[in-house]
């Protein structure tokens, strides 16, 4: 047996509850059966263009994320207590950013180093002091999540920007039932697809209230050469709205316009997928093309809503994220349900100290950096990648943390010449509106295609699979 | 109400869509044509007239030199030159189609999308007559496929609208250009009635509009030319006549006058157009001169097609 925990057959081979009717259809099936679906699979996602770009590989311009055929399922237990302290966790993350660019309480309080924030580059200036529509900062965020053991669950990244992946959690759905419906015949799987639905109140409920009863929503996308544009198109049809770019809309007297068929329309909210920096050269980036001149006055005078809104990135930094246990009790009063990666900042010099000491067996990520790229796996790591990173760790401590290596949990994975345990991560996605916290039972279960591998990110060979939540 | 950067990739992806299929008949007509023993088939080369039909002999006998059949399918069909190759059509059409996905149902972008892919498989250096067939047919059919799905499955709105605008102002454009590239055997001084030489021309001309059956339907009779124009031109019977085209565009038009409660240029424009169309007769035309009438013909198109820009897409 392996020293990881496995989804199905935990640490010691037996069936967990579950996964019984799962693990008597792989044993039922062939490879040359599986391999079948895998390809049948394939081929839908590709006719309906379920594709991303991979940046910097201009020869395969689109991808597909490979579809795992085996699902991976959590008890309605295991889910209780995911969603509880999910809701928890973006309510404090909430309450921080509120404070953090108003009275700032947690700094007097000595909590939390002032550099740190006023220094991050996430922190936005512009934000200190705007009266967010009803102080929801993240309306829409999705929380990585890994398992290590049967009880044990560990926040590994909160993603408060521009979080993307839930059209693949509604898609990989979408397809699973159409290729197994036999195993949703035998399983009590709770639905994830009203997720569009209440994205689409979670943003009306944030409406300025100068709005129409029904406001105009729009979705803002950089364009078609966007890695997640996949994502910006399939939520604004499965939402009714209008996708936009920058240049369809425009900013008159603080108010911001789309350009229709029947001339400038008012636009009320805007869920954007566009960066900070991109969003309007007036306040950030003067060379972006991709935003809208004057938004972010607009957004400061009251008359439209954003979200998510500017600066949240402040909060997801890797290096706040040590801070969020602490941040959980500053703010709620309670105990964090769900816990933190023991953590080392490397910009207190004991933890340093420690992380150069032991650089082989732990993992290293740039506070800033995103989607696996700047990271280190000590154990996986060449000599001179070692001396590389102590060299850059001794250079500039403050932009590193080290975690140790964490036994990710594996979860049964069709590879081929057959089924293999592969490690996975989760993200579910949390929706804040005026209207409350929730959650859709699920979410995105990346999966580390390459045996041993424990980096899911698509752009790095990553695949995904369906999340089961199960009703009882 | 439609963003008006996606109400213009409607339009355009239509306009490529139907632009894919036109191309393809040609090619066709032009294949059958010149497989033709010579003693049927006049003195015209059919491939040169094929690129004539298309708009573009200018650019082609500058970069080729010579309308053989290679080149001529090569720039028709494959080349990324051509901004309306049949493989141009397919890349710009797939783009706009991508840019403005919410506004397709999933069976257009699947049928777009698919037809992308499959035109991979596709290219000059495996063009053999048998090949060929293949392709064209390919083509077709995806166009078929693709207009069938928005048919089928696109809710009948302003996005309707601006997508059939488009292929219709294109289809009209097609029409126009494959008679006019031909006006000359369609002039009454070619030898008299039916079995002559000029049958095969006639009837390609139809083929090209994908017409041939709906002759003998309509007029129940053999091919006569001046027939042949007033079939593509006035019949509104026809779906690909001028005359049923621009009656397409003008109701297009009018809904959309009629949804957004305004009237412009482009209404009032489509609607004269449809007026004369309705009040001539082939003889008027052939009183006015064939050529001269499919030339304005095609400059009042392209004019309308100006004039929906200018009010609804910009």
């Amino acid at each position: 047996m392996s020293k990881f925990f496995d989804e199905m057959g935990g640490v010691d081979g037996e069936v967990r509850a579950g996964y019984s009717q799962i693990r008597s259809w792989l044993d039922q099936s062939t490879p040359e059966q599986l391999r079948a679906r895998s390809r049948e699979a394939e081929i839908l996602f590709r006719r309906i263009g379920i594709t991303f770009a991979v940046y910097g590989d201009s020869a395969g311009e689109e991808r597909i994320i490979p579809f795992d055929i085996v699902p991976r399922i959590l008890s309605s237990t295991e889910w209780q207590t995911l969603s509880k302290g999910l809701e928890q966790r973006v309510r404090a993350l909430n309450m921080f950013l509120g404070d953090i660019y108003g009275p700032g309480e947690i700094l007097k309080a000595g909590l939390i180093p002032e550099g740190l924030i006023y220094r991050n580059t996430y922190f936005r200036p512009e934000m200190v002091g705007v009266k967010v529509p009803h102080g929801i900062y993240v309306p829409v965020c999705g929380i990585d999540i890994v398992r290590v053991d049967a009880d044990t669950f560990y926040v590994l990244e909160d993603n408060l920007r521009t979080p993307s992946g839930v059209s693949y959690m509604l898609e990989n759905r979408e397809i699973s039932m159409r290729l197994f419906p036999e195993l949703f015949n035998e399983h009590r799987v709770r639905p994830v697809e009203q997720y569009p639905n209440e994205l689409l109140s979670t943003l009306q409920s944030l409406a300025p209230a100068s709005a129409p009863r029904d406001p105009t929503v729009v979705i803002l996308t950089p364009g078609p050469l966007n890695s997640a544009y996949y994502e910006h198109s399939f939520l604004a049809d499965r939402l009714g709205v209008e996708l936009v770019e920058g240049r369809d809309m425009f900013v008159d007297q603080n108010r911001v316009y789309m350009r229709t068929t029947e001339g400038p329309r008012q636009v009320d909210v805007i869920y954007r997928r566009v960066d900070d920096d991109y969003l309007d050269p007036l306040a950030f980036r003067p060379d972006s093309v991709l935003g809208v001149p004057g938004l972010i006055a607009a957004y400061r005078s009251g008359n439209v809503a954003v979200a998510n809104a500017m600066g949240t990135g402040v909060a997801d930094d890797k290096a706040v994220y040590t801070y969020v246990p602490e941040i959980v009790r500053f703010y709620l009063g309670e105990e964090p349900i769900l816990k933190n990666v023991p953590t080392y900042r490397c910009r207190e010099p004991d933890s340093l100290k420690y992380v150069l000491e032991n650089l082989s067996e732990l993992v290293v990520k740039m506070v800033s950096g995103s989607g696996g790229y700047g990271m280190l796996v000590g154990p996986r790591a060449t000599a001179a990648e070692l001396e590389d990173f102590r060299n850059k760790l001794a250079a500039e401590p403050d932009e590193f943390i080290a975690q140790p290596t964490l036994a990710l949990s594996t979860c049964p994975t069709f590879v081929g010449e057959g089924i293999a345990p592969r490690h996975v991560d989760l993200r579910p996605f949390v929706l804040s509106g005026s209207n409350g916290i929730r959650t859709v039972p699920g979410g995105l279960t990346r999966v580390a295609l390459k045996e041993g591998s424990l980096v899911v990110n698509s752009s790095q060979g990553g695949g995904t699979k369906d999340t089961w939540v199960l009703d009882q | 109400m439609l963003l008006s950067r996606v109400a213009a990739d409607l339009f355009w992806l239509a306009r490529y869509a139907e632009r894919a299929e036109n191309t393809a008949r040609i090619l066709d007509v032009a294949t059958r044509l010149s497989a033709l023993p010579s003693t049927y088939g006049g003195q015209t080369n059919e491939w040169e007239s094929a690129v004539l039909a298309t708009g573009s002999g200018d650019v082609f006998m500058e970069r080729y030199g010579e309308p053989t059949r290679r080149n001529v399918i090569e720039w028709l069909a494959f080349s990324p030159e051509n901004p309306s190759s049949i493989r141009s059509c397919f890349d710009v059409g797939r783009r706009s189609a991508r840019a403005v996905r919410t506004a397709l149902t999933r069976d257009m972008w699947e049928a777009i999308n698919g037809a992308w892919l499959e035109m991979r498989r596709f290219s000059i250096e495996s063009m053999s007559p048998r090949q060929l067939a293949e392709f064209l047919a390919f083509v077709i059919e995806a166009s078929l496929r693709f207009d069938g799905s928005a048919y089928r499955t696109m809710l009948r709105t302003d996005a309707h609208a601006f997508f059939r605008l488009g292929t219709f102002i294109e289809r009209a454009d097609a029409t126009a250009r494959i008679l006019d590239v031909k006006y000359h055997v369609l002039l009454p001084e070619g030898d008299a009635v039916g079995g002559g030489l000029d049958y095969f021309q006639w009837s390609s001309i139809l083929r090209g509009a994908s017409a041939l059956t709906a002759y003998q339907w309509v007029f129940r009779e053999a091919l006569r030319p001046w027939r042949v124009a007033e079939l593509l031109i006035l019949r509104p019977e026809l779906p690909r006549s001028i005359a049923s085209c621009t009656d397409n565009t003008s109701r297009f038009l009018d809904q959309l006058a009629g949804d957004y409660g305004r009237h412009g240029p482009s209404q009032r424009m489509a609607r004269a157009m449809h007026a004369r169309l309705a009040n001539t007769t082939v003889d008027a035309i052939y009183h006015e001169g064939l050529h001269e009438f499919l030339t304005r013909a095609i400059a009042e198109n392209n004019a309308l097609g100006g004039a929906i820009e200018a009010q609804y897409l910009r």
